[in-house]
């Protein structure tokens, strides 16, 4: 590692130097002495009981009757509701779009996977509650199902959703700058076709729901508790099921959280489920999903088929792409989704300077569980095709891959620069990250040891992939599924905003309340030290406190910890309120001091003057005086040591009228080098070596990044070599545990690695920061591909898929070889 | 995931087991370490009515050498026999354990256990098919000694009666000119194997005199050959160079492939890169287990 700082290292103290950048988590000590409180640790509500769900063996069959009597006489029972009751009480979950797909928290009419919820049992304690499951009667009329993105296109195919058209549930076309034109004068199109499969991120913790439903007399009200991490955008579907305004759901969410990824934002339908079981027990309902429920019907990242052309030069400059994405989103279109198809909109170019783009963006409902976040949300689905064409470009054109990455890259004297389809690309040099990674690989030399290997035999790749690493959504991409001249006047969306509040104790404590809802990144630790900073002060004089409360913490719907708004928006909003709380302090230094607030400075834990530290007071004091002795400030002074903070970036627009939406507020990026072999007999891949190259702003906390860097890159590890979620053609799921549903552990996660990065801060955050928790979720999976593609090249074996172990590449190669070649 | 209601009863004499057992009707299942039970139990893919959890009895934790055999009890954890000096006596067992899960199943789970739960790409019950081990059954009965090569007799199915409580297993102990090599593919390290095989080669001098071959993960239950021509004739083509032996084995254990892996295949593995795993892996230790009998040492694999 080039950059790792040795976490058992003391914090320096020195009250707000970079000393304090490396630090170990505070989170850390009561999660390593078995002390974290998850929700399952926690029992908010007295008299809790307890629930078990009922779900659909079938991928596809018509409920023709549901009988809950015996199950409701089991002893020990407390309520059991099914279809009928759901309906008479909930709304259908407002989707993004008007498609006619409605979507329950269970099966009402059919069950469209295997896994869907259609009852729910709720009794004395798991135990009663699974056996009087077990007397549910279901009577399924079994129908024929459809898994397949391809398949789920066909007009013939197996329809989901009576009311619609078909399965597609949104298709549209979008244009930017002279596409057809630039194709039909180009040297040559590129054509490629890709597949990229469908896996999930395997939190620790799994799903987690205490509920209550009270009714008062102006209607109901709704008290949970879930670890939901956001978007708080799904609040607003969850509230718009039960009937009732969002304030009427009061959401609570404990400060520790075993791991989400994305895949805990599709917990919102269970709330809704067990409040309603909620008030037919008349009594609080707990359920803690399993991991057998996990792996069937939580979520996953989407699967996505992809077509992609390129127009390029002779030179191999990539002058114009044509794009056709099909998500396939399961068998409803569960918010966020369509959103996979257009987090990466404002980026569907990456980090190149391609003038002129056509996008067909197409989701489509299949048999298989709904789809939604997952680490990289969008960007491991796009940068597989894009990275993938890239070098299929180098090859047809008899370029470096390497080569042909530099003649296309946007330059750093070109930032801000705006993408055709409406991003406005921060800040960057990908030129300098890519050298660097390239340098760090010494690839020269590893090409070298390749043409050497091959003369042997033997199978060695190099594959890289450098990408554009979004992060702060812009939640206004969500408007572009609809076509513009639908969208009202007045009524779009944008945003990425961020909410804080500060207060000063009257011992002069800092706390910082944060809504940021986190599952295990470090937030806590990173806003002590950035608040600390920002104020002069030790890290141990500000204590940061994690609670989400709907109800008294600070939030909006674009809340939440997601798409790592993290480090460029929580952190801008925090220095804005420490700014606003200095002031006041500097008031109260002004008045003990006899001197002039402006020519103050908070420092080492003082309020000091400027020009002369050594008249000064501890900033205890100034604070305690505007606690004890407001009257001593001057008049008109507010005594107001709390201040809320919410970092409205202005570049976060909704869509225009064209179409274009700069979808994240911040792109930093990401260069990688894989270098692979594959052995010859057995056919498994070995990483050999993995350079990676971040440029993630200014860097806040080095061994956070490295540690989000790390997580990363195991998560890719996953996709490209070992995870997937997969179903029979009859629609049953073929990984359904953790025997087939293959998770990387240490032993497949130990590679050798080096890490590295570069700065260019953010012009449009405070501190310049960017986020970094996604970006090798993103291009890991790719450099893979791209490195196993390159190691069978000489047998015109090209990669289009995930994921890649022996067995594929055995079927690649015995298609390839002639079996006389045989085994080794 | 929570079990089925069930009985449950912890006897402390064997004979109270077995009562136990036989008096379910059937019904009963045996509980030691857990390592497969209790998973099952949690899906509801099994119900017993009774559970005779056997932890408690009196005898049943030994582990001790027999003068030719080394007796493993029906408590003995995988990871006691794992490091226990007495191993040394069974070099097959003790390349074998390293690979059976990880080592927290392995301080929990037992090698009876993984004997009578059977799984068809399960280390253990290899190891015994490949040495022949004796396994000892206990019924109201008394006691029987049942081979292994006929003890498993399909997937996750073995000559065990519902009234059958497996109390030990007798691995031989090697002597003079014998050889092993044990190796093992899978997805990821501590997973079963997508193919792999147990080896034992016995030599008179410079002579093959017995070579045995059982292969797992690749059938429904490890299958065993005797592949001492085989290794024979590519021995005196090679003319006891390590090297080309290794070079030679795999033509003729190919068409043996054929016919010992027949399992349909997974998106893990088909049957045809099983096969190709299984040649490999066997050629590989074939020629180990060779030299290693001739050389009379059975260390861990170099």
């Amino acid at each position: 590692m080039n950059t790792v700082t040795d976490p058992s290292e003391p914090p320096t103290g020195d009250g707000g130097g970079r000393g304090q950048r490396s630090t170990a988590r505070v989170e850390d000590p009561a999660l390593l002495c078995g002390r974290g409180r998850f929700l399952d640790d926690l029992d908010p509500l007295p008299g809790t009981l307890t629930a078990a769900i009922v779900r659909s063996p079938h991928p596809h069959a018509r409920l023709r009757s549901v009988h809950l009597e015996r199950a409701r006489a089991h002893p020990g029972v407390a309520a059991v509701i099914g279809p009928e009751e759901v309906t008479a009480a909930l709304h259908p979950f407002p989707l993004s779009l008007k498609t006619p797909m409605p979507y329950y928290p269970t099966a009402t009419d059919k069950t469209r996977f295997v896994g869907e919820p259609v009852a729910v049992v709720v009794a004395s304690d798991r135990y009663v509650a699974e056996d009087a499951a077990e007397l549910v009667e279901v009577d399924y009329e079994p129908l024929p199902a459809v898994v397949d993105t391809d398949k789920a296109l066909d007009p013939g195919a197996p329809k989901l959703h009576e009311q619609a058209e078909g399965n597609v549930a949104t298709d549209r076309t979008f244009h930017f700058g002279p596409v057809d034109e630039t194709f039909d004068r180009a040297d040559r199109v590129v054509t490629a076709e890709y597949e990229f499969p469908r896996y999930s991120s395997t939190p620790m913790e799994c799903y987690s729901v205490v509920a209550e439903w009270h009714d008062e007399v102006d209607g109901p009200a709704i008290t949970a508790w879930a670890n939901f991490h956001g978007p708080f955008s799904m609040v607003p579907v969850l509230a718009g099921a039960l009937g009732v305004p969002t304030s009427r759901v009061r959401l609570h969410v404990p400060a520790d959280n075993g791991g989400s990824f994305g895949i805990k934002a599709g917990i919102y339908p269970y709330v809704a489920l067990l409040a309603l079981a909620s008030r037919h027990a008349g009594r609080p309902v707990r359920w803690t999903e399993d991991r057998i429920e996990h792996l069937l019907a939580s979520s996953a990242g989407s699967d996505r088929s992809m077509r992609f052309e390129a127009a390029v030069s002779d030179d191999g400059r990539i002058e114009a792409l044509r794009a056709d994405l099909v998500d396939n989103v399961g068998a409803y279109l569960r918010p966020p989704e369509p959103s996979t198809l257009y987090r990466c909109f404002g980026n569907i170019t990456g980090a190149y300077r391609i003038g002129a783009v056509q996008i067909r963006s197409r989701a489509v409902v299949s048999n298989k569980t709904p789809t939604g976040l997952n680490r990289g949300f969008g960007g491991q689905q796009l940068y597989f095709g894009l990275e993938r064409l890239i070098d299929t470009i180098a090859h047809a054109r008899g370029i470096d891959a390497a080569e042909l990455r530099r003649r296309n890259f946007v330059q750093a004297d070109e930032f801000p620069y705006s993408t055709p389809t409406g991003g406005i690309y921060d800040s960057g040099d990908y030129p300098q990250a890519f050298e660097k990674v390239l340098e760090n690989a010494d690839y020269t030399a590893l090409r070298q040891r390749q043409r050497e290997a091959r003369e042997r035999g033997e199978y060695f790749g190099i594959g890289m992939a450098s990408v554009v690493d979004p992060s702060a959504t812009n939640i206004g991409y969500v408007g572009l599924a609809t076509p513009a001249e639908n969208r009202p006047p007045g009524r779009g969306k944008s945003g990425s905003t961020e909410h804080v509040r500060v207060s000063v104790d009257l011992n002069g404590v800092v706390s910082v309340l944060l809504g940021t809802v986190p599952q295990g990144q470090g937030h806590a630790t990173v806003a002590q030290q950035i608040v600390a900073e920002q104020l002069g002060l030790q890290r141990d004089q500000v204590r940061p406190v994690v609670e989400m409360d709907t109800a008294t913490t600070p939030w909006t719907v674009s809340s939440g910890s997601y798409s790592s708004r993290f480090a460029p928006l929580l952190t801008s909003a925090l220095v804005e309120a420490a700014e606003r709380l200095a002031v006041t302090v500097r008031l109260a230094g002004a008045t003990m001091l006899d001197a002039d607030p402006e020519e103050l400075e908070l420092a080492d834990g003082r309020v000091r003057v400027r020009d002369d530290p050594e008249r000064a007071v501890a900033f205890r004091h100034a604070a305690g005086l505007v606690h004890w002795d407001p009257g001593s400030l001057p008049e008109g002074a507010s005594a107001r040591l709390y201040e809320e903070a919410a970092f409205t970036p202005p570049e976060s627009k909704a869509a225009n009228q064209n179409d274009q939406i700069n979808s994240s507020l911040c792109y930093g990026f990401v260069a990688e080098l894989v270098v692979c072999r594959i052995e010859p007999d057995t056919r498994e891949i070995t990483l050999e070596h993995v350079s990676t190259v971040h440029d993630p702003g200014t860097i806040l906390n080095e061994t956070l990044l490295e540690g989000q860097i790390h997580g990363a890159l195991a998560h890719a590890i996953g996709g490209a070599l070992y995870e997937e979620m997969r179903y029979s053609e009859s629609g049953q799921p073929t990984s359904a545990t953790f025997m087939d549903y293959l998770c990387p552990t240490a032993a497949e996660t130990t590679y050798a690695l080096d890490s590295d990065h570069v700065q260019t801060p953010s012009p449009v955050t405070r501190l310049g920061a960017k986020g970094s928790g996604e970006g090798s979720s993103m291009s890991l999976p790719v450099a893979i591909a791209n490195a196993v593609s390159d190691a069978l090249a000489p047998h015109g074996i090209e990669i289009t898929s995930l994921p890649l172990h022996g067995n594929v590449i055995h079927q690649l190669l015995t298609e390839e070889i002639p079996a006389t070649e045989g085994i080794h | 995931m929570k079990a089925a209601p069930f009985a449950y009863v912890r006897p402390t004499r064997l004979e109270d087991a077995v009562n136990e057992l036989a008096g379910s009707d059937g019904g009963g299942k045996v509980l030691a370490g857990g390592q497969s039970l209790v998973p099952v139990l949690a899906m509801r893919l099994a119900r017993p009515e009774k559970l005779v959890d056997i932890t408690t009895v009196e005898g049943l934790d030994q582990l001790r050498s027999t003068g030719d055999s080394l007796e493993v009890a029906a408590m003995v954890r995988q990871r006691r026999v794992e490091h226990d000096r007495a191993t040394d006596s069974v070099p097959l067992l003790r390349m074998a354990l390293p690979w059976v899960g990880h080592r927290e199943l392995r301080s929990r789970g037992t090698v009876c256990g993984s004997l009578a739960h059977a799984d068809p790409a399960a280390e253990i019950p290899a190891v015994a098919a490949c040495l022949n081990a004796r396994i000892t059954l206990t019924s109201p009965r008394g006691t029987r000694q049942v081979p292994a090569r006929e003890f498993f007799t399909g997937a996750m199915t073995t000559a065990l009666g519902s009234e059958d409580i497996l109390t030990a297993i007798r691995f031989p102990v090697a002597t003079d000119g014998e050889g092993f090599g044990f190796a093992e593919i899978a997805r990821r390290h501590g997973d079963f194997a997508l193919a792999g095989v147990a080896v034992r080669v016995a030599v008179s001098g410079e002579r093959v005199r017995e070579a045995t071959l059982t292969a797992f993960g690749v059938s429904d239950r490890p299958v065993t050959r005797d592949v001492s021509t085989e290794l024979a004739s590519a021995v005196s083509a090679s003319g006891q160079d390590g090297v080309r032996l290794a070079a030679r084995l795999p033509e003729p254990l190919a068409d043996i492939a054929q016919g010992m892996v027949d399992t349909d295949g997974d998106a893990h593995g088909s049957r045809d890169y099983r096969r190709r795993l299984f040649v490999t892996l066997s050629g590989r230790e074939l020629a180990k287990a060779h030299d290693r009998a001739l050389r009379g040492i059975n260390g861990d694999n170099p």
